[in-house]
């Protein structure tokens, strides 16, 4: 088990190390300028800026010093924001993200059990009907309609009320969390009611359910010690790549509720083409998805005993 | 099922913020809350170049002199000053305080300077301190930054040697660059000056108390403020960053803050649905096409600028593509606000009117088709992905298309790339916007210069070069302005570039505030003025 770990990890650190040079090689093969500014700067001031952030060394040892500076993690200092390390910016503003995004999860999954096996056992009639026009929703119209419309929802429920009933936007407590994810977290609560819906079809006819219906098992408990155990499997399989998607950010909801996350960091980084903020997040979000691969593959063991993770015969 | 549901997340969300009641906390007393479009970037006033961290900057500290209540210039650290055809003396007021109650001193002035010119600061806006003797010779490595021209010749006592006559140098000691800065901290700080509330100094009418980095801003009252007595707002709170207009209308009509500094053209139809207390305030930024002059560029053509400039109609362009009331056509380079020698530039030096008139247009074509060899070939228009820009490139589109019978191309590139390109060169025609650095024509008539960097048409007219030159070293007032119209009289001739219209900013403000200023110049939106009422 640790040897597999431990292998998994090194392979992990591979593809961190692929994905950083690659980004370095498309960052600077992306036409435009990071230095470039609505106010044109003389060849002298340039030639400063150039200087202080190592632009004037050649390519090769940018990426020298890049990787050198990586292995100690040091991301470096932000090109927009002059006295603000990568560093600071991640540790400052994933939390934030990371927070939202267990809590969009949270309501997602649960959200996605729940309604996919009420789907599955409505199966046919109007109940399953509708859910899979919700879904359907869920998945196609894109979360920033959602968050405008929740938004403005909330807006006028304060104002009709005479107090804020719901913060509008903002960060801080639990109550400036809510909607936000409950609004991130709606597409993944879609795709996963469609996952748990058609995985728990599948179950639904196997013999060791007609063998506890048989057995005079409530249907309640067939569905949650039986059907749904065997049906999570698929859904533990997106949870992996989902928790790194969402608690890395959804930069259209933090822009919305004005909350101070990751997510817009991210795009602010690639539009301005801050080099160090775009290679410093893109490897710390590439090695977070990686180690959540990694983790979700080991929990399909406990979920599912007849999975080996090692890959040894059980 | 579903109701109870619904009763249950609301009783949810009150129960998780009982701490602080389900109510908002009602400001009290004089608090003013706005949104941030992002986080100061930048709180070093050596480097600082944006408009976020000029407001933090304005509200927090004090240059030499300020922009009062009229946009003129008042005294600020110095109560008094002498100005010379090449330097300035300026008089320190005795109490001036930083906000750790040490005195604000002339040496603070020096080191600050010198900071901004010295290569190793790497400041954007090293530029602005050009005017000060040998700051560009110590900027490109030449001279050590001591050789700048300025001298505490006592605590409260500053000496400016400038690099030339410089008429509009009183109005660059208001601009952030020239701010204050003490050589102990800032040294003590290792780089990390404006980083954070304790890492920064504070001479100005407000402090920063708290800045939770791209969450919350807390500017409050500063008591050690010389002119305290004159500040009636206790705190501006900045708790929401976003680039979202809509949920800053939100938040406005929610009641959660008293001010939206910008409305755009489809936040303005909003805002006008719910009823907002909204007001126009042209901000000066003038707004023009850019074209490309390089050789072999088919723009470089006077005929062809002249044939487009005589079919764009100013008017329908401000009503149909801008959309933002306030709005005015351009018809100058100097824009309308700028002011003269008693009057306003422009009408101390009225320029003709350009009339649509298609006719004399189609006449300036076929010139500009013989010169070119016989067809026009099809023209490049440069933009980006701004709010705004598809629809200014399409009117100029179907302009040329309808009246001239001229393709455009539209090249369309995110924001760092447009700019890449315009430097390059790489376009035919391109949309450009200047706002002004100080109350002077020279701020922008030096724009179109050959040795000007912004030039990104690269235009080069030698007598034009040569008029500037002379308003550059003359300290003759008239002189200076009749030199700078003549220029503006030819590259208007030669269609340097095409004038499209000087912006207007729409905002809106909550019945609470009153007295909030706007500025062409200096910081803005302006709280230093301002007071709250409270509500009945």
């Amino acid at each position: 088990m640790l040897r597999y770990v431990l292998k998994r990890l090194g392979a992990g650190f591979l593809t961190v190390f692929f994905l950083a040079t690659a980004t370095f090689v498309l960052m600077h093969s992306v036409p435009g300028d990071p230095l470039a500014r609505a106010k044109a700067m003389t060849p002298q001031i340039r030639a400063n800026l150039e200087a202080k952030y190592g632009l004037d060394k050649p390519k090769l040892v940018q990426y020298g010093v890049y990787l050198a500076n990586m292995a100690r993690g040091d991301f470096g200092i932000s090109f927009t924001q002059q006295n603000r390390t990568v560093n600071d910016i991640i540790r400052k503003h994933f939390p934030v993200s990371a927070k939202l995004g267990v809590f969009s999860l949270f309501f997602a999954t649960l959200g996605g059990i729940a309604f996919g096996a009420a789907a599955a056992r409505a199966r046919g009639r109007v109940g399953d009907g509708l859910l899979m026009l919700f879904v359907i929703l869920g998945i196609s119209v894109p979360s920033f309609v959602f968050a405008a419309l929740a938004q403005w929802g909330m807006t006028e429920l304060n104002v009709w009320a005479g107090y804020t009933v719901i913060p509008v936007a903002g960060w801080g407590s639990l109550r400036h969390m809510l909607v936000p994810a409950l609004v991130l977290g709606l597409g993944s609560m879609a795709f996963l009611t469609r996952l748990m819906r058609s995985s728990l079809l599948e179950v639904i006819h196997q013999d060791y359910v007609r063998t506890a219906a048989a057995k005079g098992l409530s249907p309640r408990r067939i569905l949650v010690a039986h059907q749904l155990r065997n049906a999570i499997l698929p859904v533990v399989t997106v949870l992996g790549p989902a928790i790194a998607a969402i608690t890395t950010g959804g930069f259209v909801v933090e822009q919305v509720f004005a909350i101070p996350g990751l997510g817009r960091y991210f795009v602010q980084a690639v539009q301005q083409l801050d080099y160090t903020m775009i290679m410093g997040l893109t490897v710390f979000y590439g090695a977070f998805l990686v180690l959540m691969v990694i983790l979700v593959d080991l929990a399909y063991g406990f979920v599912d005993p007849r999975i080996s993770v090692t890959g040894a015969r059980a | 099922m579903r109701a109870r549901a619904v009763v249950a997340l609301v009783a949810l969300a009150c129960s998780a913020g009982t701490v602080a009641g389900c109510r908002p906390e009602p400001p009290r007393g004089a608090v003013v809350r706005i949104a941030f479009a992002n986080d100061p970037p930048e709180l070093d006033s050596a480097k600082a170049t944006d408009v976020v961290s000029g407001f933090v900057l304005g509200h927090v500290n004090e240059g030499l002199t300020n922009y009062g209540p009229a946009g003129d210039i008042i005294p600020a650290v110095a109560k008094s000053w002498e100005l010379r055809g090449r330097g300035s003396t300026f008089r320190l007021r005795e109490e001036a305080r930083w906000s750790d109650g040490k005195p604000v001193t002339a040496h603070d002035f020096v080191f600050a300077w010198r900071t901004v010119v010295d290569p190793k600061t790497a400041s954007e806006y090293a530029f602005i301190m050009f005017p000060v003797k040998n700051a560009e010779a110590i900027n490109a490595g030449k001279l050590p930054p001591e050789a700048l021209g300025v001298k505490a010749l006592d605590d409260h006592t500053l000496e400016v040697q400038y690099e030339r006559p410089c008429a509009y140098f009183l109005g660059l000691t208001a601009f952030k660059t020239y701010l204050p800065l003490r050589e102990e901290f800032y040294r003590s700080r290792g780089g990390r000056y404006g980083a954070s509330p304790a890492d920064m100094l504070y001479n100005g009418p407000f402090a920063l108390t708290r800045w939770d980095r791209g969450a919350a801003i807390t500017l409050e009252k500063n008591p050690r403020y010389w002119d305290a007595a004159r500040i009636r707002i206790d705190r501006i709170d900045i708790p929401y960053f976003t680039t979202d207009p809509n949920a800053v209308i939100n938040l406005f009509k929610d009641g959660n803050i008293d001010y939206l500094a910008g409305l755009g053209r489809d936040s303005i139809k909003r805002a006008q649905v719910e009823r907002f207390r909204m007001k126009s305030f042209d901000e000066g930024t003038l707004f023009y096409v850019d074209f490309n002059h390089r050789k072999g560029r088919p723009t470089s053509n006077v005929h062809l600028r002249r044939a487009i400039r005589l079919v764009f109609d100013g008017p329908q362009y401000v009503s149909k593509v801008v959309g933002v009331p306030g709005t005015r056509p351009g018809t100058s380079l100097i824009p309308h606000w700028m002011k003269g020698l008693e009057a306003p530039f422009h009408t101390e030096y009225p320029v003709p009117a350009v009339r649509p008139d298609p006719e004399a247009a189609r006449r300036e074509l076929e010139l500009a088709r013989e010169e070119l060899g016989g067809t026009i070939p099809e023209l490049v228009w440069l933009t980006d992905d701004g709010p705004g820009a598809a629809r200014e490139a399409e009117y100029f589109q179907w302009l040329l298309k309808r009246h001239l019978g001229i393709e455009l191309r539209i090249d369309k590139q995110v924001f760092q790339q447009r700019l890449a390109r315009m430097t390059a060169g790489d376009f035919d025609l391109v949309a450009a916007g200047w706002g002004p650095d100080y109350a002077d024509p020279m701020t922008y008539a030096d724009l179109w210069t050959s040795w000007n960097e912004n030039n990104r048409g690269r235009w080069k007219n030698a007598r034009y070069d040569a008029l500037i030159r002379e308003a550059l070293e003359t300290a003759d007032p008239r002189r200076r302005l009749d030199a700078i119209a003549e220029a503006q009289r030819i590259a208007l001739e030669e269609v340097a570039v095409l004038p499209m219209y000087e912006r207007a900013t729409v905002y809106a403000e909550s019945k609470r505030v009153r007295g909030v200023l706007r500025r062409r110049f200096g910081t803005d939106p302006d709280f230093t003025y301002a007071h709250v009422v409270e509500e009945p």
